[in-house]
């Protein structure tokens, strides 16, 4: 075997999105040697697409807000589901995380006495969301890239090498994660990772006693995405394989707004600051359709008539909200609905209508992005007619399981922060809330992964039988298959994609996910007779056939926890089980690879398996932030036995 | 509406290539992004071509469609007639990597040469007040998505290997004018601009203004005031030390 490019480094972090970036800088500001991996050039990560904004409970544009709101809010929206403690870590430290990115050189949109301005989003009580207009997210990866530059600079400074400390290998993708058997009692630690640059095609093999994933969602398996051809749920299937555990996978989150025409646009996001900022949501018949679509856990927190949803933008002391800006799984359920019942827009979407609520100057400063977006893509000039939207597939809920404080999965000094970790969004994420993650978690997943290092006895060891192994399955796409006729990867692709879109949608039945598992198993055979045209530089097939073992193993997995959870949650919605059931709630679905020990040897898309656990319950003063009426829609009684409200409603009887 | 289109991308590598000509369904409302992607399911499966968001978002796309240095995922395939021939070429500033793929590690390079945000030593996070109207002039320059397409089209170093160590290029002189121009930032870049990064090598011809993909005002707001900061400490230390001194007062 030609010799392989190896590298050493204390903290390996794959991914350069948002969460990626801020675990790195905190690794390298703890003084240990670290190396970012991403799949596309430094600063595209996925996280420069997020456009509207990122909650942090600032209080700048109204005071009353503070983190327990923000909490409040966070559990709402995932529906009482969320890992409490990443909620609640969340909420506290997210503040301080948006002023570090002024500090790192950021420039948010300003309020008038020249402080972060924030803007309304779905679920948040209060104008919670840092912006710089509608392209939030390219200002945080900049800025971050721009720190990882500062950071590189004063290595330069001090030892001439840009390169001393941290360094970025851009266009260079992971393929395998490397754990060492004879590690520490219990899970084999890790010590690795495995993977190929795509310029050349060569290998490239990471040491490293930590490993902090961060490389986003899924969104890549379904048809209908606002997600790149990124999320391919790379970091999902490496834990999986490496031995760690998912939750949560039933809860994708399809965006309500998503560009529905032309066709080669559908799915593109169209940010819920649209709505945010005043822009509401008609059907066909010129109805705002929302105000019917209030569900019986949000009544009497939303408006009743459209003119106080209208007085609310100026006055939300004495008005509620608009149901426009209800949860986005309500709102995505709400504009299906419209649609199959006959009240859809010609393309079967609904109206999403900014173009006669404020002045075309007004739309143009406040939303630059989806002007252009809509003027370049579709034709469509937003500020003289509504735009058409339909629900796209946007976020995953589920990932991987870590311990809140640290990141750390089940497998010992292997971390994960941002889309790929699971826990915090619970059954639905609020909007603004990913970004915030990105920063809270990325930073306590570096700081995990430097104690972790610091506190090591002995530097794990590569298996060189594992290297082999896992340059085998690489090259496999390029032998020749005399059996079979030999898959195209594209095809296959696009066989997965409609899969889940058809099957594992936003309305799901116990049928259609009994198929969507049979018709993966058909593709996980097939996969195996894929065939790659070309050489091994620069060749998107084969990049696509790699992926492909990916896509699948987490498909599996969606499918197989959306088929146990029979209840309908944020989302996850069964037309078979329509209602909310307690008993759910307190129970997660943990996904784990069935053959985690042979994966690399056998199957070159390895089994999953899916159980029901129970929750951690949520600890008493966090609990008692809310007001029991409203926990009693969620949780069974025996769970709020312990609620302060309990005692002087109940008189104390049991 | 759906017809057959053609077309002729350049595919090749470091060592040479040549325009191959393909004929592919086009669809209503497409891109040419869309129509490169057609080909690569099913006539040319190793096609190399970047991108990442196909909406414009992130810069990966740039390439040059019938000569013009464009965005592939932001060119409508309707500004085309179905009987043109539309060439897709890769940026010709950057060394070839393979078919539309250049290596752009120039950029980087350049952008780690300009002195990064540099923060007053007496404000804590938190603390930072600016004015909306003091923090645009830069928030103009920080919706660059670094295509780099100006940095390609830009005839100082199009064409001029021998120029690329002297000059960061639009984009990276443009990054100096926004640290420059935020209210807070204590560093001087202005001496630098000149003598290290090349910004006397930009005639202002605003080549790369009209390439801009996101519409940045590059040679207007950027460059030109950037020059005009360097002729005024070049020829008038005074309005310098004025500068200066107005600046810690606000
Ligand atoms: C259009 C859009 C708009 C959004 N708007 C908002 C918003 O306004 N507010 C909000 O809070 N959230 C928003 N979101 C969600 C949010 O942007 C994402 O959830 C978030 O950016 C994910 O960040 P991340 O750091 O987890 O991953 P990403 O930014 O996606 O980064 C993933 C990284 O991992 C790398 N990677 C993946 N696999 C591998 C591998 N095998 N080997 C090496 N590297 C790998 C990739 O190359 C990439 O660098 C939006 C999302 C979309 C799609
Ligand atoms: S204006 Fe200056 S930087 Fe821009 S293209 Fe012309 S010479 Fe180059
Ligand atoms: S300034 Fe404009 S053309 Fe240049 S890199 Fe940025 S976005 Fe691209
Ligand atoms: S693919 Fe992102 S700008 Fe074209």
């Amino acid at each position: 075997m030609t010799e392989i490019e190896r590298h050493d480094y204390d903290v390996l972090v794959i991914g350069a999105g948002g969460a990626g970036l801020r675990a790195a800088i905190e690794a390298r500001e703890r003084g240990l040697r670290t190396a970012i991996v991403c799949k596309s050039l430094f600063g595209k990560a996925h996280t420069v697409m997020a456009e509207g904004g990122c909650a942090a409970a600032m209080g700048n544009v109204n005071e009353h807000d503070s983190w327990q709101v923000h909490f409040r809010d966070t559990m709402r929206g995932g529906k009482f589901l969320n890992n409490w403690r990443m909620a609640e870590l969340h909420a506290k430290e997210a503040p301080d995380r948006v002023w570090e990115l002024e500090t790192y050189g950021a420039l948010f949109d300003r309020t008038a006495d020249g402080r972060i301005s924030q803007r309304h989003f779905g679920g948040h009580t209060y104008p919670r969301l840092a912006h710089v207009g509608d392209r939030t997210g390219l200002e945080l990866l900049r800025t971050m890239q721009q720190r990882i530059v500062a950071l590189q600079q004063a290595d330069h400074a001090a030892t001439g090498d840009y390169e001393a400390r941290l360094r970025v290998f851009a266009e260079c993708t992971v393929t395998e994660l490397l754990t060492d058997p004879a590690g520490a009692g219990g899970h084999a630690p890790i010590a690795g990772a495995f993977g190929y640059w795509r310029e050349s095609g060569r290998h490239v093999l990471f040491s490293a006693p930590a490993v902090v994933l961060a490389t986003g969602g899924i969104g890549k398996s379904f048809q209908v995405t606002s997600n790149s051809w990124e999320y391919t749920g790379d970091g999902h299937a490496l834990a999986l394989r490496a031995g760690a555990s998912l939750v949560d996978m039933e809860f994708v989150q399809f965006h309500p707004t998503g560009m529905v025409w032309p066709p080669s646009v559908k799915g593109i996001l169209v940010t819920e600051g649209v709505r945010g900022d005043g822009g509401v949501l008609r059907n066909s018949d010129g109805d705002r359709f929302m105000f019917g679509y209030v569900p019986d856990v949000f009544k009497g927190q939303y408006a009743q008539t459209e003119d106080e949803a209208d007085r609310w933008y100026d006055d939300q002391e004495n008005n509620r909200r608009t149901p426009d800006l209800l949860p986005r799984d309500e709102v995505a359920r709400a504009i299906n609905t419209e649609v199959k019942e006959g009240r859809g827009s010609p393309h079967g979407g609904v109206y999403l209508d900014i173009a006669s609520r404020m002045p075309a100057e007004e739309i143009k400063r406040r939303l630059p992005s989806m002007y252009h977006q809509f003027k370049e893509l579709a034709d469509v000039d937003i500020t003289a007619e509504p735009m058409e939207v339909g629900p796209t597939c946007h976020y995953v809920m589920g990932g991987i399981e870590v311990d809140p404080d640290t990141g750390q999965s089940r497998v010992p000094g292997l971390f994960a922060a941002g889309e790929c970790a699971g826990g915090m969004h619970g059954s639905n994420r609020l909007g603004g809330n990913s970004l915030s993650d990105l920063l809270v978690f990325g930073r306590r997943a570096g700081l995990g992964a430097a104690d972790y290092v610091t506190g090591l006895e002995r530097r794990p060891a590569i298996r060189e039988a594992d290297v082999e192994t896992a340059a085998a399955m690489t090259l496999a796409p390029f032998e020749a298959h005399p059996a079979a006729a030999g898959e195209n990867p594209y095809t296959l692709h696009a066989d997965l994609q409609r899969v889940m879109n058809d099957l594992v949608g936003i309305i799901r039945t116990e049928a259609e996910m009994v198929a969507a598992l049979d018709r993966l198993a058909e593709l996980r055979a097939r996969v195996h007779d894929v065939v790659v045209e070309g050489h091994r530089q620069y060749n998107p097939g084969w990049h696509l056939a790699l992926d492909l073992r990916n896509m699948l193993m987490v498909s599996e997995a969606v499918a197989s926890s959306a088929l146990l959870r029979t209840e309908s949650r944020g989302g996850h919605t069964r037309e078979d089980h329509p209602g909310l059931d307690p008993q759910w709630r307190h129970r997660v679905l943990v996904t784990h690879c069935v053959d985690a020990s042979e994966a690399g040897a056998g199957a070159v898309v390895p089994r999953t398996a899916v159980e029901a656990a129970e929750r951690v319950p949520m600890r008493a003063d966090l609990l008692a932030l809310f007001d029991l009426p409203e926990l009693e829609k969620y949780y069974t009684a025996p769970e709020l036995a312990g609620h302060p409200g309990r005692g002087s409603r109940q008189g104390g009887t049991p | 509406m759906s017809y057959k289109g053609r077309f002729r991308v350049w595919r090749g590598d470091a060592a040479g290539g040549a325009l191959a000509d393909y004929t592919v369904e086009v669809n209503d409302g497409e891109v040419v992004l869309d129509v490169l992607h057609r080909l690569q399911a099913t006539q040319a499966p190793d096609l190399a071509v970047r991108w990442n968001c196909k909406a414009g978002k992130c810069g990966s796309c740039s390439a040059e469609i019938n000569g013009r240095p464009r965005l592939l995922c932001m060119t409508r395939m309707s500004v085309f007639a179905p009987t043109d021939v539309v060439t897709v070429t890769p940026m010709r500033t950057f060394p070839v990597l393979r078919d539309l793929v250049t290596d752009v590690s120039f950029n980087y390079a350049k952008a780690r040469e300009v002195p990064s945000f540099t923060p007053p030593a007496d404000l804590a996070p938190g603390e930072y007040r600016m004015a909306q109207v003091d923090v645009e002039r830069s928030q103009e320059f920080r919706k660059c998505i670094e295509c780099f397409l100006c940095q390609d089209t830009c005839h100082v170093v199009r064409d001029h290997d021998e120029n690329k160590e002297a000059f960061a290029g639009p984009r990276f002189l443009m990054r100096i004018a926004e640290l420059e121009m935020h209210p807070l930032d204590v560093a001087d870049r202005v001496p630098a601009a000149q003598d290290e990064h090349g910004l006397g090598r930009c005639n202002i011809t605003k080549c790369c203004t009209e390439v801009c993909p996101e519409g940045i005002k590059i040679t207007d707001n950027a460059l030109i005031p950037m020059k005009e900061r360097v002729a005024d400490r070049r020829y008038d230390p005074l309005v310098w030390l004025g500068r200066t001194i107005s600046r810690r007062r606000d």
